[in-house]
């Protein structure tokens, strides 16, 4: 019984979504305007029914209700409990229904936290994203229902789920990557409540920064989760490889992080509005795109869910209509905006058109990569793929375009900026990088090609970056500034950006990976470390059997032991290679075990991969910095300036 | 001309060169680096060029996997008439094996031989990918 009151569940907060979609759009009107007030209650209602459905299907998962096709097909009697419940999003119905519950969160923390807000700019943004729940809801009850049962022929197993994704990155990498994903759904509605009231000033953008950062935050680190969980449980040792899927999550990151700048400016400054506008709808826009490379099935990937035309086009027809109107709205209002702002080229506004420039064109360049197989067989009825190179060539002369314009980041004001000021703050930053940069060009000396030169400068631009912000802090405090949260949030992103670059250039660089056929007993040479092979034996887990390979590695006179797995799962009898890695802060040693050769040989993959962390840790720092950056003092201050105003002067329109 | 003007043309010239910059780029890049994909009747029919790199897709026919210590030897076929031989060396993904579904990207050889960089299979077993649709043996 209890899967179909979660189905029940959904249908109502469908319903509650369409009623709250033309309450909240039409808050304008008077005759809906009364209505309009019950809004938060209605969010609320979306908000507890979905959780109930999702709670209910959770349950199923728990008691193996195999009864239930959804369940039946991605769990098993024999898998370990939390892998039962994280199970749930395995899947493309369940995954989805993760999604609605993400979405309908994020409504209820705008609904909670938007007390402040004019109150038809309140309902509107309110009404936008309920029409936006409507579509996913839509979706969910009429092409993925994960609540269907299995009668009468109800299995008495079944069939697991994929065991790949038995593992802890699976747990936590969907909720956080659709947190991100879906929290561009506020910026968007912000953006189109703006359009709508056609009060195109900044104040819009002040309201929707933090929400935007947090998205934004949540994105970064989603990403950097799924990277890692690439990273050791594939079992090759890649952490990025511009898969379509991939480039689905990193594209509306791209603009993500335009849109995060290009606010920055809109606020302080009033420029760039109408950009910013489109940045809004764009970042929103391609969070759905994603969302239709990832569950169509178009495109050929490593993650693809089972292709499914159908669906496909719902979320192709959906994206349509989302793209559709709000561009003719955009290009209805947005002529009004003029920036009277003007701003020299060597000013803060002009460094943020230009990362917002180059960002722009960096999603270019992906998302052509991307769907340019789509454009040729549809075109030519050929087939072909897009290789890793051409991502390569085209987007690292990017980022190291951005890299330099960074180091500069801190030290340009608002406005102009003399050229005495920035040689004055950047001597002691620039001395710093020559000492520092010298020693990282030496230890890369060696090899010397295009790579190796764009590794070179890229580590080098890294620790400039880090030097010019450092010293900004440092005058900061000598001059008896204290520098403020919001600040220090942008400072500590930054780094963070820096680490990564400086973890991804060094690790393709340095990198070295080697397939060997090994006896038991033999041993290699790695890079100055002694890996010897002991012997295979047997092991067991909770569901599946094992083959262990023994290592026992000698570094710098420290030993230790790597046991890499060739796992076979009970359930569905597949195999699965699981690494074994020795972290470090400077490198990983990274073994994993490939099939048994001739004559008692194994075939084994060994990876030295220096600096690696560095590329997640630097990930977790941005988001950090993002974090940080929206606990700013001037934003409470507002909101409670805000609040004092609304309620003393009534709603302006 | 006016200053506002000549800042807006300038602007305009700017915007203009710099767009048809980054299209060039972005059609090089892709013309150096796209893989066509072929069929195993492409293969053996002489249609897939030997000089660059291509991909390729099949199932892999039981019984004609090989290997001696790392390096593989393998045939793809269509099920139909065609089929040809791949060599690859290094270590195979898991849910390789005969029977199954696999694309290889790498170079054909002038002898026919597809000397394979990578050979891809897909994570999950009943996942097909949608350049060999209607493969599949009939159940």
């Amino acid at each position: 019984m209890s899967v179909e009151l979660g189905h029940f569940a959904a249908v109502l907060a469908f319903a509650l979504a369409c009623g709250m979609a033309v309450l909240g759009l039409g808050a304008r009107f008077r005759l809906l305007a009364t209505g309009a007030r019950a809004l938060p209650f209605l969010v609320t209602g979306q908000f507890v029914l979905v959780a109930l459905a999702f709670g209910l299907l959770m349950h199923a998962f728990a008691t193996d209700d195999f009864s239930v096709r959804y369940v039946s097909e991605h769990s098993n009697t024999q898998l370990p409990f939390m892998y039962k419940l994280a199970a749930l999003w395995g899947g493309h119905e369940g995954s989805f229904l993760l999604w609605v519950l993400i979405m309908c969160t994020w409504m209820l923390a705008v609904a909670v936290r938007s007390a402040h807000l004019p109150t038809v700019f309140r309902w509107n943004v309110l009404g936008v994203m309920a029409l936006m729940n409507v579509g996913f809801l839509a979706f969910l009850l009429f092409t993925s229902n994960p609540f269907r049962r299995l009668v009468p022929f109800t299995p008495a197993e079944g069939v697991d789920l994929n065991p790949l994704l038995q593992d802890f990155g699976l747990t936590v990498h969907p909720p956080v990557l659709y947190t991100g994903y879906v929290g561009f759904s506020v910026a968007f509605a912000f953006a189109i409540a703006a359009l709508l009231s056609g009060r195109l000033d900044a104040a819009w953008a002040r309201w929707s920064r933090p929400w935007t950062n947090t998205a934004w935050a949540f994105l970064t680190i989603g990403i950097a989760l799924g990277s890692w969980w690439a990273y050791y449980e594939l079992g090759w040792g890649g952490w990025w490889f511009w898969d379509p899927v991939e480039n689905a999550s990193f594209m509306p990151w791209l603009i993500g992080t335009a849109l995060v700048h290009s606010l920055a400016a809109t606020e302080k400054r009033g420029v760039f509005k109408s950009w910013t506008l489109l940045l809004a709808i764009a970042a929103f826009s391609l969070s759905l795109l994603g969302a239709f490379i990832v569950r169509s099935g178009v495109l050929t990937s490593v993650h693809a869910f089972a292709v499914d035309p159908e669906r496909g086009m719902f979320i192709l027809i959906f994206l349509a209509v989302v793209v559709g109107g709000s561009l003719t709205l955009y290009g209805a209002r947005a002529w009004q905006l003029r920036s009277r702002a003007s701003f020299d080229w060597l000013s803060r506004d002009a460094f943020l058109l230009q990362n917002n420039i180059l960002l722009a064109v960096a999603l270019g360049v992906v998302l052509t990569g991307t769907l340019w197989p789509l454009g040729y067989e549809a075109i030519t009825g050929d087939k072909l793929s897009v290789g890793k190179p051409y991502f390569n060539q085209l987007f690292v002369p990017l980022m190291l375009l951005l890299c330099a314009l960074l180091v500069l980041a801190p030290v340009v004001n608002w406005k102009r900026t003399a050229p005495s000021r920035i040689v004055a703050l950047l001597r002691w930053p620039l001395v710093a990088t020559g000492v520092l940069g010298l020693g990282a060009v030496i230890a890369l000396w060696g090899a010397f090609d295009l790579p190796r030169l764009a590794a070179m400068v890229a580590v080098v631009l890294a620790i400039a970056i880090v030097a010019s912000h450092a010293a900004d802090l440092v005058r900061k405090l000598r001059s008896g500034h204290r520098p403020g949260v919001a600040w220090l949030g942008m400072c500590i992103a930054h780094v963070g950006f820096a680490m990564s670059v400086a973890g991804v250039a060094l690790t393709v660089e340095l990198s070295s990976e080697k397939d060997l056929a090994m006896h038991p007993g033999d041993t290699v040479e790695r890079e100055g470390r002694q890996i010897r092979f002991v012997s295979v034996e047997d092991g067991r887990g909770p569901n599946y059997v094992a083959q262990v390979g023994q290592f026992a590695i000698t570094e710098n006179g420290r030993e230790f032991m790597l046991r890499p797995e060739k796992r076979r799962y009970v359930a569905g009898g597949n195999m699965m290679t699981e690494a074994a890695i020795d972290p470090g802060f400077l490198r990983d040693v990274y073994i994993s075990l490939g099939e048994p050769l001739e004559a008692g040989a194994w075939a084994v993959r060994v990876h030295i991969k220096p600096f690696v962390r560095w590329i997640w840790f630097g990930a977790i720092i941005m988001a950090a910095g993002g974090g940080l950056a929206i606990l700013d003092r001037r934003y409470r201050l507002r909101v409670a300036a805000r609040a004092g105003v609304a309620a003393a002067g009534g709603a302006p329109a | 001309m006016n200053p506002t003007r000549k800042r807006r043309l300038y602007l305009v010239l700017a915007l203009a060169l710099g767009s048809a910059l980054v299209i060039g780029l972005v059609l090089l890049g892709l013309g150096k680096n796209v893989n066509m994909f072929y069929l195993p009747g492409q293969i053996t029919s002489g249609e897939a060029p030997h000089d660059r790199n291509i991909r390729a897709g099949g199932m892999v026919l039981e019984g004609s996997w090989q290997r001696r210590q790392l390096l593989s030897t393998f045939v793809l076929t269509d099920r139909q008439a065609a089929q040809f031989t791949v060599q690859y060396e290094g270590i195979l993904p898991d849910l390789f094996r005969e029977g199954q579904g696999v694309i290889v990207e790498g170079r054909l050889g002038d002898d026919g031989v597809f000397v394979a960089r990578e050979v891809l299979a897909k994570h999950d077993e009943n996942y097909m990918p949608p350049e060999l649709a209607g493969m599949e043996r009939p159940q």
